[in-house]
């Protein structure tokens, strides 16, 4: 199962994460685009990024949203109606939307390339093994 | 078990219309002859001129029966049509509450235009196949089932084989006859009745949905003003639609990002406040049993009181730990407010499935209310069992409840007894009894149970010729007008939801206005001119919905946080920023600015024509907004003993002197009040809709709306007279 490690104290707030994930996904470097989003709250980092807890898919009408292989939560766009009810129910505001371009939401799939980017270490992709 | 192989009558194929905007721009008519098989099916164009003056929706419906009728069509002649449109919101998946439809028709209980509206997914399907409104006229030579196949573009309609033709069954076995496999199930949407379509005039139609997680078909009920009962009337048993592949962007918007940003702000609100406001998630509008018992206004035994020592058994809490929880319960994609609450594994007591688990929708407040405290039976296991079998026989739960209601007291007053009811002992509270009662009446299975089934008004009728009983008593007692019963609330205390209830274009429900709150509680229309304008403002604003294909719980049953404190009184109420939601949306459909002004001139226009077609079909005048003695106050000792310092209080007001008063006396004396201000009331209210004193829309107003078509003046030519003016 993978998981993303969050440490905040090492975060410089360079936003390489940020321009790693937009440019990965939809080929242009913009915050807006990015699955990972760093905001400076009163001078810290503040991160949102998906903890794949899983909340969105009991939310979903039409199973648009399922929990792969790797416990990592999936949209199924074949699936998706865009009714955006994952975005309004995310307990961490980790889903995204942007109707330029695309109508379905967007979060993060643990893909680890925010944390290949990451020059501090503050991101950190895990990959534990299911337990026996 | 699946039904026998369909008989193929006839079959139509069509190039569907591209939807642009929100609209696709034509029609479907589907013509079943005169019961001989000449079976017609036309599309047909959508002006300009109807998409400014009528909008969608309800307004469609109006306009496309208008056409079809004349001032002497009856609900039964082959002329009489059902309509059902959804409107340019209806569809989109990105705001709550966008599924909905109307449908409009000649009620067979009102016996003028009646439109009553559902959610499920047959509207979205019925547009995403290319239609705006499908229009369905005259009748079939055998019962048929008609399919609007939105995939192939095809509309075939088959000899129907299904020999029960309760809703549940129709239902589950259409899903399951033209889905490919189980998940296709979702794909379709049914229309369908009941048994009590045959013979009384409160059958409904059941909207039907398939709800993926739980496995099951679920309906939603367009349950007023009869239109099951024409439906069948119609030879059609159902009405399947079909659509496969359909996406958020199906209605073409103009601005997806502006549909987008109020849709998550609200999902948000949503998520967030729910459960501290009105709990629509976890138990649905059923949680205003408690509310409504602590003002006095919840009803109990034919609304002779306000509320009962038993409401716990009743109460939110009592449903919320019987409705399955965690489940997505919206009626269309994307209702994140999600009302349609379900009881699971429910083993039925009564009846010809008793003994069987079923899935149940609801019950909602009306029907907790209606089959519950209103026939005086606080147990909400025994009105789940009724709102499933009301459901199943395709009977409306409000109609239902408030009719047995008015029986129930019948009885009690000795006005019917048990040799009318064929042994049946109808006290309130008598479940056993009340119950068998639902049985027969949908089941038409003797001359008491039909009487009942055709409404209070034809019932008291049927009661004085057959059972000697007093008619005067009976229309003091019976919660109706305009052959409609009321919905369940008590309204004597708020003269503001007297009109509410008994001004209004389809008898008393309280899908105008409700006001309660805002008249009694909150004291915010202390003059009669204030309630006048609440009873134009809200009336034209919740009319609006009827014409887009919204649901009107996502505009006020969750507000924002601060709604309250940035808005004051009227203005709050009108929840400014969901209104503005609804502004921004509408021109992000559209692609046409709207201003707040120019919603409710939307909605005058088609209040406006609604009032003058009910003026066409005999109706729609002053004589026939008449409100019972029960709904402005006491009318028996008993009543009056449930608060008689309140009462007492309520006299004086007046300046009288009550001492040395018999209750009997003030009882007497405060209807004679309150008679003189329902006609204050009447008056200062047709004179803010732009009405005459008879309540007919006057030609300056029709003229000012734009909808002074040759026909419309011609009729009010007839009808208006100069004493009659303001």
């Amino acid at each position: 199962m993978k998981f993303m490690q969050v440490r905040t104290e090492l975060c410089v707030q360079c936003g390489e994460c940020m321009k790693a994930c937009s440019k990965a996904y939809f080929k242009e470097e913009s915050k807006e685009l990015s699955r990972v989003r760093v905001a400076n709250v009163a001078g810290y980092a503040n991160f949102s990024i998906c903890s794949q807890c899983g909340a969105c898919i009991g939310v979903c009408p039409t199973g648009a949203l399922e929990r792969d292989a790797n416990g990592i939560v999936q949209v199924r766009k074949n699936k998706c109606t865009s009714c955006l009810m994952c975005v309004g129910f995310c307990p961490s505001a980790c889903m995204f939307f942007n109707a330029d371009k695309q109508t379905e939401p967007f979060k993060c799939i643990g893909c680890g390339i925010c944390a290949r980017a990451c020059p501090t270490g503050a991101l950190e992709l895990f990959n534990v093994p299911d337990k026996a | 078990m699946a039904i026998p192989e369909m008989k193929l009558l006839a079959e139509w194929s069509y190039e569907p219309a591209k939807i642009h905007r929100g609209y696709s721009r034509e029609t479907l008519y589907i013509g079943l002859g005169n019961k001989d098989g000449n079976y017609k099916f036309e599309k047909r164009p959508v002006s300009d001129d109807m998409i400014e003056k009528f909008t969608g929706g309800r307004g469609f419906g109006l306009k496309l029966l208008w056409d079809a009728v004349t001032g002497d069509t009856k609900w039964n002649d082959p002329e009489n049509e059902i309509v059902i449109a959804g409107g340019p919101f209806c569809g989109i998946t990105q705001y709550p509450g966008a599924g909905k439809c109307y449908s409009v028709f000649l009620s067979p209980a009102t016996k003028q235009t009646y439109n009553s509206n559902a959610g499920g997914y047959f509207a979205p399907f019925v547009k995403f196949a290319g239609f705006d409104a499908l229009e369905l006229q005259g009748k079939a030579d055998r019962p048929v089932v008609i399919f609007i196949d939105g995939d192939n573009y095809k509309v075939q309609i088959f000899e129907s084989t299904l020999e029960d033709i309760n809703a549940y069954t129709v239902s589950e076995e259409l899903h399951e006859y033209f889905a490919k496999d189980e998940d296709d199930k979702r794909t379709i949407s049914v229309i369908s009745s009941g048994i009590g379509a045959r013979t009384t005039y409160w059958a409904g139609m059941n909207f039907s949905f398939y709800d993926q997680k739980r496995k099951v078909v679920r309906l939603k009920q367009a349950g007023r003003g009869g239109g099951g009962t024409v439906l069948y009337d119609k030879g059609v048993i159902a009405m399947a639609v079909k659509r496969t592949h359909f996406t958020g962007l199906e209605n073409d918007p103009a601005d997806i990002k502006t549909i987008q940003r109020c849709g998550v702000s609200v999902h948000k609100r949503i998520h967030d406040l729910d459960d501290t406001q009105s709990k629509m998630r976890s138990v649905g509008t059923a949680h205003l049993t408690e509310i409504m018992d602590a003002y006095y206004i919840l009803p109990v035994n034919n609304y002779k009181f306000g509320k009962h020592k038993d409401i716990d058994n009743i109460s939110s809490q009592t449903y919320t730990s019987l409705f399955t929880q965690g489940m997505a319960d919206g009626c269309w994609y994307g209702c994140s407010l999600a009302c349609a609450k379900a009881v699971d594994h429910f083993y039925l007591q009564t009846g010809p499935w008793k003994g069987k688990p079923v899935t149940v929708d609801g019950p909602e407040y009306e029907t907790a209310a209606g089959l519950g405290s209103n026939v005086g039976i606080f147990d909400a296991r025994w009105s789940i069992e009724a709102n499933f079998y009301a459901d199943h026989y395709g009977l409306d739960t409000i109609s239902l409840g408030t009719g047995m209601a008015f029986i129930c007291e019948c009885y009690e007053l000795g006005l019917i007894n048990k040799e009318h009811t064929h042994g049946l002992d109808l006290n309130f509270g008598r479940k056993a009894d009340i119950m068998e009662l639902i049985h027969r009446i949908a089941h038409g299975s003797d001359d008491f149970a039909i009487a009942c089934g055709h409404g209070i008004e034809e019932a008291r009728e049927y009661f004085a010729e057959h059972y000697g009983a007093d008619m005067q008593t009976m229309k003091k007692i019976g919660m109706c007008c305009q052959g409609l019963e009321a919905s369940e609330y008590r309204c004597q205390e708020s003269i503001a939801q007297w009109g509410g209830y008994f001004l209004t274009l389809k008898g008393p429900q309280h899908d105008e206005a409700w006001l309660i709150f805002m008249d009694m509680v909150n004291k915010q229309l202390p003059t009669y001119e204030d309630k006048a304008e609440a009873l134009f403002f809200f009336p034209n604003f919740r009319l609006w919905f009827s014409l887009q294909g919204l649901c009107k719980l996502p505009w006020n049953d969750i507000e924002p946080a601060d709604n309250g404190i940035k808005y004051k009184g009227v203005e709050a109420a009108r929840v400014p920023e969901h209104l503005q939601n609804y502004l921004d949306i509408y021109e992000a459909i559209t692609g046409k600015p709207l201003t707040r002004d120019g919603l409710i001139e939307q909605s005058e226009k088609v209040y406006n024509f609604e009032r003058i077609f009910n003026l066409r079909m005999g109706r729609g005048t002053a004589k026939y907004h008449e409100a019972p003695d029960r709904a402005l106050g006491p009318v028996w000792e008993d009543e009056w003993n449930e608060r008689p310092d309140y009462f007492d209080e309520k006299l004086k007001e007046f300046g009288e002197n009550i001492d040395g008063l018999s209750v009997k006396e003030k009882i007497a004396l405060l209807q004679k009040h309150r008679r003189g201000q329902w006609e204050e009331l009447k008056m200062a209210v047709y004179k803010r809709r732009g009405w005459n004193k008879n309540g007919i829309p006057t030609l300056a107003t029709v003229k000012r709306l734009g909808i002074d078509y040759p026909d419309v003046v011609e009729l009010l030519n007839k009808h208006l007279r100069p004493e009659d003016e303001f």
